[in-house]
């Protein structure tokens, strides 16, 4: 095993780096989806659980699925890839921000009314400063997913580490199985400490 | 001459990395029938008190005796079992009906059906609501009173000599508080059991009390009739209270 | 080429329909069996960390860890210890789906107030009736919660696992992908999709059911 990385080390680390660039872009667009669509949520309730369950329905659909779905739309490859990821990362991010934000004090959000905030203001003075550690849960989360998610992208040609399972199931070599596994195993696990120890501080 | 109900003998309680006795050499000789109240502030020891009484706390010093017997030689589980407990926050389980949660000790006890129902009803109807309407309902769509009367019906259930109340009214509204007291009164008169209610309220404790045991920092400073107390306030602490009460009763009739 | 598609789809039905309900029932299987497992080994270790507190900083751990990890790379690690098969998709399944139902035993059962359980005791309940009248009835809209999670997980996962040789709606998807046929793809896809937006849909019925205390007025 050793030997196949010593021999071959840019076969593991450019779907590696593949992997993060994909994890990366997606997260970017997702924050920024799940940002606006959290701020329009606070100005309504019904929008909020609507959007909310529209959501929680995506999630709750296999992503192979979602994947399948999507290519007589948008084809085979990482831009189809990304989309179903953004899809899947609104739901974790959108509830757990809805979650987070909600759960500061009422007691201050009255009082923070009550002097006269907006409720634009509410958000940023009040609101996201008190759950910035939810908020951080609700990213760290998506994260995971996300490297998780990407894996199987592989299937539909997205590249990634999910190609390197992909190659080993295909020529039945249990070397790159391995490696493909541990890799994705090892990046979803060290994400998630890094994240995690960061977390704690909040 | 007559077996007291409850008799605490130099009784102490101090919690694990406390630097105080929250319950500091208490002793209290309670007879059968009595309605004890005992009155005292947050910290003072009082809920401690209590629940040394069912064992839910273990004394660090000292014995406590039901009807001669040591509680210390008697199974925590039996002794529970004959005694009511009411707590503030009623503690009905959600999700039983009123009728299983009145039912919950008769059901372990394996008492029949017949039996088990006959025993439901009555008791519904000792607190003062009626039976076939309330007997299928859940807690959540109970008011706060009608929970704590369910839950003075549970305690009740198997017939227990003595009754151990914990701020029983301390949730519920100053209007439904006063007929709750009423209530009460009501049932204890009529039943011959030994009621242990504590309370911070010192209206409630002299009104409802035969005798009522003030404490403070974990000590009794009196245990005497409300009427004996007013008369002879044994520290500057009873008196303080008392003294304060009348202010606020000035207040009121300065308000006609 | 829409209509293409519908023929295509109509077509496959029409040759295929057993084939169809084969992958179906495989999937379902294959699933069921996998979430029955998965549930008694989640509640029992939630039970075990809820007895026995030092037990409870060993297993948790653990699961949390697993529960990072991609359902892909726990499918197919097992691939060189256990070989393909129904049997090592089974495994991987119930690595993948206790962690949800552990996680919301133990919570739901932490959850319940402090007075309930006081009562309880005060009452005069044993240890053990405590557990079984107060603390498990009332930990269950959390463990059902769980076993939704797990549900889901394992009827996606189980797509996956036809890689693996477990059969299933995965194999029409696969199919679809290696053939380039998009009606397959579809196919797979909507069964799939449905499968799990039904599954989680009746639990949450039963769920309904069994705590319709919960939702009184």
């Amino acid at each position: 095993m050793i030997e196949y990385a010593l021999e071959y080390p840019d076969k593991l680390l450019y779907p590696l780096l593949e992997h993060i660039q994909m994890l990366v872009i997606t997260l970017m667009i997702s924050l920024i989806l799940a940002a606006f669509l959290t701020i329009i949520s606070i100005y309504s309730r019904l929008l909020s659980k609507t959007l909310v369950y529209f959501f929680s329905v995506i999630y709750a659909v296999p992503s192979i699925a979602l994947f399948a779905l999507l290519i007589p739309l948008t084809g085979l490859g990482k831009t189809t890839a990304i989309i179903v990821l953004v899809l899947y990362n609104q739901y974790v991010l959108l509830r757990n921000f809805l979650e987070g934000l909600d759960e500061v004090d009422p007691a201050v959000t009255e009082a923070a009314t009550g002097i006269g905030m907006t409720k634009m203001q509410l958000l940023i003075k009040i609101k996201i400063p008190l759950s910035k550690r939810a908020l951080f849960t609700g990213i760290r989360i998506s994260v995971v997913t996300t490297i998780g998610i990407a894996t199987i992208a592989a299937f539909i040609n997205a590249g990634g580490l999910g190609s390197i399972l992909n190659d080993g199931l295909r020529t039945v070599n249990t070397v790159k199985i391995l490696w493909g596994s541990i890799l994705a195993a090892g990046l979803a696990i060290v994400t998630n400490t890094i994240l995690s120890k960061f977390e704690r501080k909040l | 001459m007559t077996q007291k109900a409850i008799e605490f003998h130099n009784i102490s309680k101090k919690f694990k990395h406390a630097q105080y006795y929250a319950v500091d050499k208490v002793n209290l000789s309670i007879e059968e029938g009595e309605f004890i109240t005992i009155l005292g502030s947050s910290g003072s020891g009082k809920t401690t008190l209590l629940k040394m009484v069912n064992k839910l706390y273990e004394p660090s010093q000292g014995s406590i005796s039901l009807f001669g017997e040591d509680i210390a030689n008697i199974d925590s589980i039996r002794l529970r079992r004959k005694i009511g407990y009411v707590i503030q926050q009623i503690g009905l389980f959600p999700h039983m009906t009123i009728a299983q949660n009145v039912a919950t000790i008769p059901k372990l006890l394996q008492w029949n059906k017949k039996k088990i129902n006959d025993r439901v009803a009555y008791l519904l109807n000792l607190v003062g609501l009626d039976a076939n309407d309330f007997m299928n309902r859940y807690p959540s769509q109970l008011s706060g009173g009608q929970q704590q009367r369910i839950g003075l019906a549970r305690a009740l259930a198997v017939d227990p000599k003595i009754m151990l109340l914990d701020e029983p009214l301390g949730a519920v509204d100053a209007i439904t508080r006063l007929s709750l007291q009423e209530e009460l009164l009501r049932i204890h008169g009529g039943l011959n059991k030994t009621f242990l209610l504590v309370t911070h309220d010192i209206n409630e404790a002299f009104k409802l009390g035969s005798r009522v045991v003030i404490m403070n920092s974990g000590k009794v400073s009196q245990f005497d009739t409300p009427r004996n107390i007013v008369a002879n306030p044994a520290d500057e602490f009873v008196y303080s209270l008392i003294e304060s009460s009348r202010s606020q009763e000035q207040f009121w009739e300065g308000l006609r | 080429m829409d209509n293409n598609i519908w023929l295509q789809m109509k077509d496959y039905f029409a040759e295929n329909m057993g084939d169809f309900l084969i992958a179906v029932k495989e999937h379902l299987e294959v699933s069921l069996i996998a979430l029955l497992i998965a549930i008694i080994i989640g509640i029992s270790c939630g039970y075990v960390c809820f007895k026995y507190k030092k037990m409870e900083s060993k297993i948790i751990p653990f699961f949390q860890v697993l529960r990072v990890i991609p359902s892909l790379a726990i499918l197919l690690l097992l691939i060189p210890i256990m070989g393909t098969g129904i049997k090592s998709a089974i495994i991987a399944l119930v690595l993948l789906s206790v962690p949800p139902v552990l996680m919301n035993t133990v919570v739901g059962i932490k959850e319940v107030p402090g007075f309930l359980i006081e009562s309880a005791y005060g009452m005069g309940m044993t240890e053990r009736q405590v557990f079984w009248k107060v603390q498990l009835p009332l930990a269950l809209p959390l463990i059902f919660t769980g076993i939704k999670i797990a549900t889901i997980e394992i009827i996606a996962s189980a797509t996956l696992a036809a890689k693996i040789g477990s059969g299933g709606i995965g194999e029409i998807i696969f199919t679809g992908l290696g053939l380039n046929r998009t009606d397959l793809l579809v196919i797979g896809g909507i069964t799939v999709g449905l499968m799990t937006i039904l599954a989680s849909f009746i639990i949450e019925l039963i769920n309904r059911m069994l705590m319709r205390y919960k939702y009184l007025k």
